[in-house]
């Protein structure tokens, strides 16, 4: 770069680079870490009436920008040096609060920081807060939040930066409000049955979750334990494969399903061209409850496709609507089990009052969880107790089976499945929380892949009713990460959906 | 076949929630409304199919990994109980149990 360009990358512009250009600025020592992590800082402070933040230490992120400009003057630099990043509130962090949006964590320090944290941080990446999100990552919508937000004195609803009367999503909403705001190049999220797909989709950035396996669930505040997947959200897909590429990894220590897979590199393929791909489009993923801006947004993305020489192939997922009871048995299930141990003895929240040990735990549990927690733990509670475990969970686990075998069967025919991430584009903030099943009914395109541990995306294609984005989801086979990267690079090269701001940041 | 208000009882009480008379009112119509749009599932013949846990096993052999049991991690015990709602001598202090 010349001395001009140097000039033009001011500090009021550092926030409109995407990730992978901010490292290489950071790496050729254009702006500092120290720079850039008060220039997102300064940015935090002035958009906190979005509520995306629950915790910052400045102290703590100053202090890791610091030692990131030392590592780059001594030129042992990883591979996201000094890039600032924020994590979902999911996430253990020993520096900073971690409350899984619940008051039953109010204020709970962990004495470890999540695998994903250490080894985003052994790269280089410097942590700039906690991500509000929903309650134990319950939620589509980040309206079941119970921890207010910096800037705030009780929760509230986080807004879509585009159309602020809109929710963001959920359950990693404020990890997507954050990036499309230019609040952080990249943040962390997690999917349990679409939470990093469907947010970014409604917040019009890119985001991935991987094979159920690639990414160590150790630190995560646990929901449902055969579907958490840990994934990052970016502008754009190069920017995500450099994120996962340091998140993904084996932990055979500490998580017994973490995959004896070693570290990839998610970008290797990116700059391959995509003539002769095979895009397999589900068509009960193009059926009615589709609305008609999406559907058309999604369309035109496919045709984008054919443009650059890939190839739809017609593939069938018959069992496509029975993925919403065979999830919300399964993740429930599991979450009775998982939040068992917030029982108010060795963290967390603890009533005020109670009789003995038994109540204590009862009125422990009632005043620390939320109205969604509760529900999903009673009905994980029923579908787990005796004389009913048959009938529903084994049942539920058997057609989870049938839906992997059913995308097995549709890889026959194509490299990569594409569809709708969510039936409609993002709703108003209010309109589903009164009806949590109106709210579940919306998860119907994300759950597939998440039963089959399959890895999938979002990519932004366009903007549909309320100049609300639009995503496409891309699914790929097991361990095919780098190949779904490669197939939404290919696509932002060719169209600027990812490139777009909302109006105000 | 409908819940009733005496399974949302006997489910708080496995779960150890206490709930009150307008949230496990609240609680009756939603799970109901829940368990509307699982009755579907209920109808597939799944006869011969191996339930499916750790999902890259539909594809792949998983074993769930075994280590030894030995002590792994430092004694932090501070660090471990500085959110702990009660301690004691370097114990978590309960209600006591047994009189």
């Amino acid at each position: 770069m010349t001395k001009a360009t140097d000039r033009a990358l001011s500090i009021t512009e550092l926030h409109d680079l995407e990730l992978v250009a901010l490292a290489a600025c950071l790496r050729e020592r254009k702006v500092s870490a120290i720079e850039t992590a008060r220039h997102f800082l300064a940015r935090a402070h002035q958009h906190e009436t979005l509520g995306v933040y629950l915790d910052r230490n400045e102290t703590v992120t100053l202090a890791q920008a610091s030692a990131a400009d030392q590592r780059l003057a001594r030129g042992s630099a990883g591979t996201l040096e000094g890039v600032p990043i924020a994590h979902k509130d999911i996430f253990a962090t020993k520096d900073f609060v971690t409350t899984a949006g619940s008051q039953m964590l109010h204020g709970y320090r962990s004495p470890f920081d999540a695998t994903v944290v250490a080894r985003l941080a052994a790269q280089g990446a410097v942590t700039l807060g906690k991500l509000n999100c929903d309650e134990f990552a319950m939620g589509s919508a980040n309206e079941n939040s119970a921890v207010a937000p910096l800037g705030h004195t009780r929760p509230v609803p986080v807004p879509n930066p585009w159309n602020m009367a809109h929710i963001p999503g959920g359950s990693s909403g404020a990890s997507a409000v954050a990036v499309a705001a230019r609040l952080a190049p990249g943040t962390t999220g997690t999917d349990t049955g679409g939470s990093i797909r469907q947010p970014a989709s409604f917040c019009g950035v890119t985001g991935i979750k991987p094979t159920y396996g690639r990414a160590s669930r150790y630190g995560m505040v646990a929901f449902a334990s055969s579907l958490d997947q840990a994934g990052p959200m970016a502008r754009t897909a190069g920017d995500c494969a450099l994120l996962l590429s340091a998140m993904c990894g084996p932990d055979p220590d500490r998580d017994s399903t973490s995959l004896d897979m070693e570290p990839e590199d998610f970008s290797r393929l990116l700059e391959q061209p995509l003539a002769g791909l095979r895009i397999g489009v589900p068509r009960e993923f193009f059926g009615a409850g589709v609305s008609t801006d999406v559907a058309r947004a999604v369309d035109a993305a496919l045709a984008q496709f054919e443009q650059l020489g890939a190839r739809r192939v017609p593939v069938s997922l018959p069992r496509t609507e029975l993925a919403i009871p065979v999830y919300y048995i399964i993740a429930p299930a599991e979450a009775s089990s998982n939040l068992s141990r917030f029982d108010g003895v060795k963290f967390g929240h603890r009533a005020a009052q109670f009789g003995g040990l038994a109540d204590m735990y009862r009125k422990t549990r009632a005043e620390g969880f939320g109205d969604e927690v509760k529900r999903r733990i009673m009905i994980g509670t029923y579908v787990l107790s005796h004389g009913y475990y048959d009938a529903y969970y084994l049942q539920a686990q058997k057609i989870r089976r049938m839906l992997a075998d059913d995308f097995q069967q549709a890889f026959r025919q194509c490299d990569v499945i594409a569809g709708p991430v969510a039936p409609t584009v993002a709703w108003k903030i209010g309109e589903k929380s009164a009806d949590p099943v109106a709210n579940y009914l919306a998860d119907i395109f994300t759950l597939p892949a998440s039963l089959a541990g399959l890895p999938g995306m979002s990519v932004p294609v366009g903007f549909g009713e309320g100049g609300l984005p639009v995503g496409l989801q891309l699914i790929g086979n097991y361990f095919q990460e780098a190949q779904l990267l490669q197939t939404a690079h290919q696509f932002q090269l060719a169209t600027d959906y990812h490139r777009l701001k909302p109006q105000g940041f | 076949m409908p819940l009733s208000s005496s399974d949302i009882s006997r489910i708080a009480a496995l779960a150890r929630l206490e709930l009150g008379a307008i949230e496990s009112e609240r609680m009756l119509t939603q799970l109901n409304g829940f368990f509307d749009i699982v009755e579907k599932m209920r109808a597939v013949n799944t006869t011969g199919v191996e339930p499916l846990a750790h999902p890259v096993a539909s594809i792949r052999d998983i074993a769930l990994r075994l280590r030894e049991d030995v002590v792994s991690e430092p004694d932090d015990r501070a660090a471990n109980q500085r959110s702990a709602p009660a301690t004691g001598n370097g114990l978590f202090l309960v209600p006591r149990v047994i009189e």
